[in-house]
């Protein structure tokens, strides 16, 4: 556990005003915010800490404790408690100094506030009435290609909370899907943030998606290009017959309707798979197929 | 048009506290859309996900509503921009492993 510089990270001086404090605060809130940076994970975590060091600047108690043991955190709480002892025999019975409550309500600060404030309760500063939504929590779920070919149900765990997901056919790759009403807790009765789940497609297969088409390379033998035919190619479910026309060059794409990847959310619906054609020339050629293609050569002089 | 679709202002004026007056603002700025059925000012359920990151750039970061118009547009552009970005990275990826 590290500890934490809080004017760092705000970026003022030690001995800066409450007015300094709340400056700089909302304009790093402002910067870091969840809402204006949305999928960044940096800035979340710099949002957190810029919280995290705002509810203890910002807390004329707090940032008494903090500036008094801020360092020397581990031993925090034997100062704390050879004060109060010495505070009892000066006081009067039930006149003991008011310590720290606890943490605070927003909760998801840092080991060494936590070890500092502790967990749970208020931190003493009255809050206003004004409810809060809860934070979002971010997932991320890794699935195969084939895996998001058929809709299929998973579950997830969050938190410890098992969560059935019925994941539909066609998802793509960091895709975020919300599922509302499963993030954290609201603050004073907020409603409760959600859960966004970004999916993570690895593909594995020799078909590259492009939204909900699938492209692929065939190898054509020299012939078939030449001569044209009957070709078995692989789908992505299977495989279909071809027909190649005679004098098909190399790179030339041909569209299988509806052969590609569902569409999200359109049951029955698919995209189109795009073969592109790579023709193959024969090696280890023999003397006698060399002597043909010579003569085939000679019918057509380039 | 199915009206259980479509939430009373009423409602997410007293749920968010904000004052009926901010939702109407919002509707002429064109941030969102408010639409009328028995004399009930409502919006579409699909807006609420806005609605709300509206009212916390409101509460939170004390945008007014010019500027949250503005992180809006911007924001819109981003994910414009990021889906082009993950369609190039995606097309890359496929020749340089052709290659």
């Amino acid at each position: 556990m590290d500890y934490i510089d809080y004017y760092k990270v705000l970026g003022i001086h030690k001995n800066a005003s409450a007015d300094e404090i709340k400056k700089a605060y909302r304009k790093l809130a402002r910067k870091y915010h969840p809402d204006v940076n949305p999928n960044d994970k940096e800035a979340e975590l710099k949002f957190k800490e810029v919280n995290e060091a705002n509810e203890v600047l910002s807390h004329p108690e707090n940032r008494k404790k903090y500036d008094s043991y801020g360092k020397d955190w581990k031993h925090a709480e034997e100062f704390e408690k050879a004060k109060k002892q010495q505070q009892r025999y000066q006081r009067a019975p039930g006149g003991g100094s008011q310590g720290f409550g606890g943490g605070f309500s927003g909760g998801d600060f840092s080991e060494f506030f936590e070890s500092m404030f502790g967990g749970g309760a208020t931190s003493g500063r009255t809050r206003s009435a004004v409810q809060f939504r809860g934070q979002d929590y971010n997932a991320e779920m890794h699935l195969n290609l084939k895996d998001v070919y058929k809709t299929h149900k998973q579950t997830l765990n969050v938190n410890g909370k098992n969560i059935r997901l019925t994941i539909p056919a066609g998802v793509k790759n960091e895709q975020v899907i919300k599922i509302k009403g499963y993030g954290g807790e609201g603050i004073n009765g907020g409603p409760k943030g959600d859960l966004l789940i970004r999916f993570i497609i690895k593909n594995d297969t020799k078909f590259m998606r492009d939204n909900d088409n699938l492209l692929t390379t065939v190898e054509l033998p020299l012939y078939t290009a030449v001569l044209g035919g009957d070709m078995i190619i692989d789908t992505f479910d299977g495989q279909v017959k071809l027909t190649v026309k005679p004098e098909t060059q190399s790179n030339t794409k041909v569209k299988l309707k509806g052969k590609g990847f569902p569409v999200y959310k359109k049951e029955g619906k698919y995209g189109d798979l795009y073969i592109t054609y790579h023709v193959k020339i024969p090696s280890g050629l023999t003397d006698h197929e060399k002597k043909l293609f010579k003569e085939l050569a000679k019918l057509r002089p380039s | 048009m199915n009206k259980e679709k479509y939430i009373p202002l009423i409602k997410l004026s007293k749920c968010y506290h904000v004052e009926m007056s901010f939702f109407n603002d919002l509707n002429e700025i064109g941030l969102i859309e408010i639409l009328t059925f028995d004399q009930n000012e409502c919006i579409h359920q699909e807006n609420l996900t806005n609605l709300e990151k509206i009212i916390r750039l409101h509460h939170e970061l004390e945008l007014n509503l010019q500027g949250i118009d503005v992180v809006m547009n911007l924001l819109q552009r981003i994910d414009q921009l990021q889906i082009e970005l993950n369609a190039s990275k995606r097309k890359l990826g496929f020749y340089e492993n052709d290659s």
